[in-house]
Protein backbone atom coordinates (compact mmCIF):
# COMPACT_ATOMS: atom_id res chain seq x y z
CA UNK A 1 0.00 0.00 0.00
CA UNK A 2 1.28 3.43 -0.82
CA UNK A 3 1.44 6.14 1.85
CA UNK A 4 -0.47 9.12 2.30
CA UNK A 5 -3.62 9.92 3.38
CA UNK A 6 -6.59 10.97 1.03
CA UNK A 7 -7.58 14.74 1.75
CA UNK A 8 -11.45 15.55 1.00
CA UNK A 9 -13.73 13.70 -1.62
CA UNK A 10 -12.29 11.79 -4.42
CA UNK A 11 -13.77 12.43 -7.59
CA UNK A 12 -14.65 9.97 -10.17
CA UNK A 13 -15.33 9.52 -13.70
CA UNK A 14 -16.13 6.49 -15.52
CA UNK A 15 -14.07 5.78 -19.17
CA UNK A 16 -17.06 4.06 -21.51
CA UNK A 17 -16.29 6.27 -24.69
CA UNK A 18 -13.28 8.14 -26.20
CA UNK A 19 -14.60 11.72 -25.22
CA UNK A 20 -14.36 10.06 -21.39
CA UNK A 21 -10.32 9.90 -22.30
CA UNK A 22 -10.46 13.50 -22.70
CA UNK A 23 -12.41 14.61 -19.08
CA UNK A 24 -10.15 11.82 -17.14
CA UNK A 25 -7.58 14.63 -18.50
CA UNK A 26 -9.39 17.98 -17.36
CA UNK A 27 -10.44 16.51 -14.04
CA UNK A 28 -6.68 15.12 -13.24
CA UNK A 29 -5.63 18.78 -14.98
CA UNK A 30 -8.50 20.62 -12.45
CA UNK A 31 -7.00 18.94 -9.20
CA UNK A 32 -3.22 19.11 -10.27
CA UNK A 33 -3.49 22.79 -10.85
CA UNK A 34 -5.42 23.10 -7.52
CA UNK A 35 -2.72 21.93 -5.36
CA UNK A 36 -0.31 23.50 -7.44
CA UNK A 37 1.99 21.19 -9.02
CA UNK A 38 4.13 22.63 -11.27
CA UNK A 39 3.59 22.88 -15.04
CA UNK A 40 5.82 20.30 -16.15
CA UNK A 41 4.49 18.22 -13.41
CA UNK A 42 0.80 18.81 -14.78
CA UNK A 43 1.82 18.03 -17.84
CA UNK A 44 3.71 14.77 -17.21
CA UNK A 45 0.70 13.54 -14.92
CA UNK A 46 -1.73 15.06 -17.82
CA UNK A 47 0.05 12.86 -20.00
CA UNK A 48 0.16 9.66 -18.21
CA UNK A 49 -3.65 9.85 -17.33
CA UNK A 50 -4.32 10.12 -20.77
CA UNK A 51 -2.30 6.93 -21.66
CA UNK A 52 -3.68 5.16 -18.83
CA UNK A 53 -7.40 6.15 -19.01
CA UNK A 54 -7.20 4.77 -22.95
CA UNK A 55 -6.11 1.49 -21.98
CA UNK A 56 -8.51 1.01 -19.70
CA UNK A 57 -11.11 1.61 -22.04
CA UNK A 58 -8.98 -0.12 -25.17
CA UNK A 59 -7.82 -3.16 -23.29
CA UNK A 60 -10.28 -3.23 -20.31
CA UNK A 61 -13.35 -2.53 -21.84
CA UNK A 62 -13.91 0.55 -19.57
CA UNK A 63 -13.57 1.23 -16.16
CA UNK A 64 -13.49 3.45 -13.56
CA UNK A 65 -11.34 6.33 -12.76
CA UNK A 66 -10.95 8.12 -9.01
CA UNK A 67 -8.70 10.75 -8.38
CA UNK A 68 -8.28 12.18 -4.69
CA UNK A 69 -5.45 14.71 -3.28
CA UNK A 70 -3.13 12.86 -1.05
CA UNK A 71 -0.73 14.76 1.89
CA UNK A 72 1.81 12.51 3.16
CA UNK A 73 2.41 15.43 6.05
CA UNK A 74 5.35 17.25 4.08
CA UNK A 75 3.94 17.17 0.61
CA UNK A 76 0.64 17.18 -1.19
CA UNK A 77 -0.40 14.96 -4.03
CA UNK A 78 -2.82 13.64 -7.18
CA UNK A 79 -3.56 10.30 -6.79
CA UNK A 80 -5.14 8.53 -9.54
CA UNK A 81 -7.24 4.84 -9.38
CA UNK A 82 -7.48 3.18 -13.21
CA UNK A 83 -10.12 0.25 -12.64
CA UNK A 84 -11.25 -2.18 -14.99
CA UNK A 85 -13.14 -5.88 -14.99
CA UNK A 86 -11.15 -6.58 -18.02
CA UNK A 87 -9.46 -9.61 -19.18
CA UNK A 88 -6.04 -8.39 -16.98
CA UNK A 89 -2.48 -8.63 -18.33
CA UNK A 90 -0.80 -12.22 -18.28
CA UNK A 91 2.56 -11.22 -18.65
CA UNK A 92 3.28 -8.18 -16.88
CA UNK A 93 6.92 -7.59 -17.58
CA UNK A 94 6.23 -8.01 -20.81
CA UNK A 95 3.79 -5.46 -20.61
CA UNK A 96 5.77 -2.87 -18.99
CA UNK A 97 8.35 -3.26 -21.69
CA UNK A 98 9.27 0.10 -23.79
CA UNK A 99 7.53 -0.77 -27.17
CA UNK A 100 5.88 -4.17 -26.28
CA UNK A 101 1.94 -3.81 -27.89
CA UNK A 102 -0.98 -6.21 -28.39
CA UNK A 103 -2.74 -3.76 -29.47
CA UNK A 104 -1.11 -1.67 -32.29
CA UNK A 105 0.06 0.74 -30.87
CA UNK A 106 3.61 2.37 -30.20
CA UNK A 107 3.97 0.56 -26.75
CA UNK A 108 4.65 3.20 -24.73
CA UNK A 109 1.16 3.53 -22.50
CA UNK A 110 2.04 1.87 -19.71
CA UNK A 111 5.85 2.27 -19.76
CA UNK A 112 5.71 5.65 -20.38
CA UNK A 113 3.21 6.19 -18.10
CA UNK A 114 5.26 4.76 -15.42
CA UNK A 115 8.02 7.30 -15.94
CA UNK A 116 6.07 10.42 -15.66
CA UNK A 117 4.40 9.16 -11.66
CA UNK A 118 6.03 9.21 -8.69
CA UNK A 119 4.58 6.15 -7.72
CA UNK A 120 3.40 3.38 -9.86
CA UNK A 121 1.51 0.53 -8.76
CA UNK A 122 -0.41 -2.50 -10.46
CA UNK A 123 -2.50 -5.36 -9.54
CA UNK A 124 -3.68 -7.57 -12.09
CA UNK A 125 -4.25 -11.19 -13.41
CA UNK A 126 -5.57 -13.12 -16.24
CA UNK A 127 -9.02 -13.05 -16.25
CA UNK A 128 -9.47 -11.04 -13.44
CA UNK A 129 -8.98 -7.20 -14.63
CA UNK A 130 -6.26 -4.29 -14.02
CA UNK A 131 -5.81 -1.66 -11.22
CA UNK A 132 -3.59 0.63 -11.30
CA UNK A 133 -2.83 3.46 -9.15
CA UNK A 134 -0.09 6.44 -9.52
CA UNK A 135 0.62 9.55 -7.69
CA UNK A 136 2.49 12.56 -8.13
CA UNK A 137 3.89 14.70 -5.26
CA UNK A 138 4.53 18.27 -5.03
CA UNK A 139 7.54 19.37 -5.13
CA UNK B 1 -17.05 14.80 -32.49
CA UNK B 2 -14.92 18.26 -32.93
CA UNK B 3 -13.58 18.56 -35.95
CA UNK B 4 -10.07 20.53 -36.51
CA UNK B 5 -10.54 22.99 -39.43
CA UNK B 6 -7.52 22.97 -42.44
CA UNK B 7 -6.60 26.25 -43.83
CA UNK B 8 -4.87 26.93 -47.45
CA UNK B 9 -2.31 29.38 -47.67
CA UNK B 10 -0.78 29.35 -51.05
CA UNK B 11 0.95 26.38 -51.23
CA UNK B 12 0.53 25.28 -47.40
CA UNK B 13 -2.16 23.63 -45.54
CA UNK B 14 -2.76 25.51 -41.91
CA UNK B 15 -3.63 23.40 -39.39
CA UNK B 16 -4.15 24.72 -35.50
CA UNK B 17 -5.31 22.32 -33.01
CA UNK B 18 -7.57 24.62 -30.51
CA UNK B 19 -9.38 21.59 -29.14
CA UNK B 20 -8.41 18.64 -26.42
CA UNK B 21 -9.05 16.28 -29.49
CA UNK B 22 -10.70 12.82 -28.86
CA UNK B 23 -8.76 9.91 -30.23
CA UNK B 24 -11.56 9.69 -33.25
CA UNK B 25 -11.28 13.78 -33.59
CA UNK B 26 -7.48 13.18 -34.48
CA UNK B 27 -7.77 10.77 -37.22
CA UNK B 28 -10.40 12.38 -38.54
CA UNK B 29 -7.79 14.95 -39.14
CA UNK B 30 -5.60 12.87 -40.45
CA UNK B 31 -7.61 11.14 -43.22
CA UNK B 32 -9.17 15.34 -43.89
CA UNK B 33 -5.51 15.91 -44.30
CA UNK B 34 -4.67 13.60 -46.92
CA UNK B 35 -7.80 14.50 -48.65
CA UNK B 36 -6.56 18.11 -49.25
CA UNK B 37 -3.18 17.61 -49.87
CA UNK B 38 -4.55 15.50 -53.40
CA UNK B 39 -7.02 17.50 -53.55
CA UNK B 40 -5.36 20.97 -53.49
CA UNK B 41 -1.93 19.68 -54.45
CA UNK B 42 -0.25 21.74 -51.68
CA UNK B 43 3.78 20.82 -51.12
CA UNK B 44 3.21 21.91 -47.55
CA UNK B 45 1.64 21.01 -44.25
CA UNK B 46 2.01 23.16 -41.35
CA UNK B 47 0.33 21.68 -37.83
CA UNK B 48 0.08 24.22 -34.53
CA UNK B 49 0.07 22.71 -31.72
CA UNK B 50 0.89 25.94 -29.27
CA UNK B 51 -3.04 25.79 -27.92
CA UNK B 52 -2.12 21.59 -26.71
CA UNK B 53 -1.04 21.38 -22.59
CA UNK B 54 -0.60 17.51 -23.83
CA UNK B 55 0.67 15.28 -26.66
CA UNK B 56 0.51 11.70 -26.11
CA UNK B 57 1.66 8.71 -27.46
CA UNK B 58 -1.95 8.62 -29.84
CA UNK B 59 -1.29 11.98 -30.95
CA UNK B 60 1.99 11.92 -30.99
CA UNK B 61 1.62 8.54 -33.58
CA UNK B 62 -1.28 10.34 -35.47
CA UNK B 63 1.04 13.42 -36.07
CA UNK B 64 3.88 11.10 -37.22
CA UNK B 65 1.60 8.88 -39.38
CA UNK B 66 0.39 12.33 -40.87
CA UNK B 67 4.19 12.93 -41.81
CA UNK B 68 4.59 10.27 -43.77
CA UNK B 69 1.10 10.00 -45.45
CA UNK B 70 1.40 13.39 -46.35
CA UNK B 71 5.05 12.51 -47.40
CA UNK B 72 4.19 9.35 -50.03
CA UNK B 73 1.85 12.79 -51.62
CA UNK B 74 4.67 14.89 -51.67
CA UNK B 75 4.39 17.53 -49.27
CA UNK B 76 6.46 18.27 -46.25
CA UNK B 77 5.15 18.48 -42.57
CA UNK B 78 6.09 20.52 -40.03
CA UNK B 79 4.58 20.73 -36.46
CA UNK B 80 5.36 24.01 -34.87
CA UNK B 81 4.70 25.75 -31.43
CA UNK B 82 5.33 22.65 -29.47
CA UNK B 83 5.33 23.67 -25.29
CA UNK B 84 8.49 23.34 -23.29
CA UNK B 85 6.88 21.32 -21.07
CA UNK B 86 5.08 19.46 -23.70
CA UNK B 87 8.51 18.24 -25.05
CA UNK B 88 9.86 17.33 -21.64
CA UNK B 89 7.19 15.27 -20.85
CA UNK B 90 7.31 13.61 -24.46
CA UNK B 91 10.72 12.73 -24.22
CA UNK B 92 10.54 11.19 -20.87
CA UNK B 93 7.63 9.31 -22.03
CA UNK B 94 9.65 7.47 -25.02
CA UNK B 95 7.95 9.27 -27.68
CA UNK B 96 10.60 10.06 -30.59
CA UNK B 97 8.13 11.86 -33.13
CA UNK B 98 9.67 10.05 -36.08
CA UNK B 99 10.04 11.58 -39.33
CA UNK B 100 8.47 14.78 -38.16
CA UNK B 101 10.17 17.90 -38.73
CA UNK B 102 9.78 20.61 -36.28
CA UNK B 103 9.81 24.34 -35.85
CA UNK B 104 9.13 27.25 -33.02
CA UNK B 105 6.48 29.15 -34.58
CA UNK B 106 4.36 29.05 -37.57
CA UNK B 107 6.85 31.53 -39.09
CA UNK B 108 9.64 29.78 -39.07
CA UNK B 109 7.78 26.48 -40.02
CA UNK B 110 7.15 28.89 -43.42
CA UNK B 111 10.94 29.54 -44.38
CA UNK B 112 11.57 25.60 -43.43
CA UNK B 113 9.10 24.32 -46.12
CA UNK B 114 10.17 27.13 -48.43
CA UNK B 115 13.66 26.15 -48.13
CA UNK B 116 12.74 22.24 -48.15
CA UNK B 117 11.41 22.90 -51.23
CA UNK B 118 14.77 24.26 -52.10
CA UNK B 119 13.77 27.26 -55.16
CA UNK B 120 13.81 29.85 -52.74
CA UNK B 121 11.84 31.21 -55.86
CA UNK B 122 8.24 33.40 -55.51
CA UNK B 123 5.15 30.88 -54.42
CA UNK B 124 2.93 30.77 -57.88
CA UNK B 125 0.17 32.47 -56.35
CA UNK B 126 2.80 35.18 -55.23
CA UNK B 127 3.51 35.80 -59.36
CA UNK B 128 0.01 35.60 -59.93
CA UNK B 129 -0.68 38.67 -57.60
CA UNK B 130 2.28 40.03 -59.78
CA UNK B 131 0.18 40.28 -62.82
CA UNK B 132 -2.74 40.63 -61.65
CA UNK B 133 -0.98 44.42 -60.86
CA UNK B 134 0.92 44.57 -63.65
CA UNK B 135 -1.88 44.46 -66.46
CA UNK B 136 -4.67 47.40 -65.15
Amino acid sequence: MTAGLDVGTPQAQSITRDEDVVRVRQLVRTVAVAIKLSLVDQTKLVTAASELARNTLVYGGGGDVLVSVVDNGRRRGVRIVFADQGPGIADLDLALTDGYTTGGGLGLGLSGARRLVDEFDIVTAAGEGTRITVTKWSR
Amino acid sequence: MDRVPVLKIGDTLLVSIQVDMEDQTALQLQDDLAERIVATGCHGVIIDITALDIVDSFVGRTLSSIAAISKVLDADTVVVGMRPAVAITLVELGLSLQGIRTALNVERGMELLARGRGDGLPLPFDSDEDELTATP
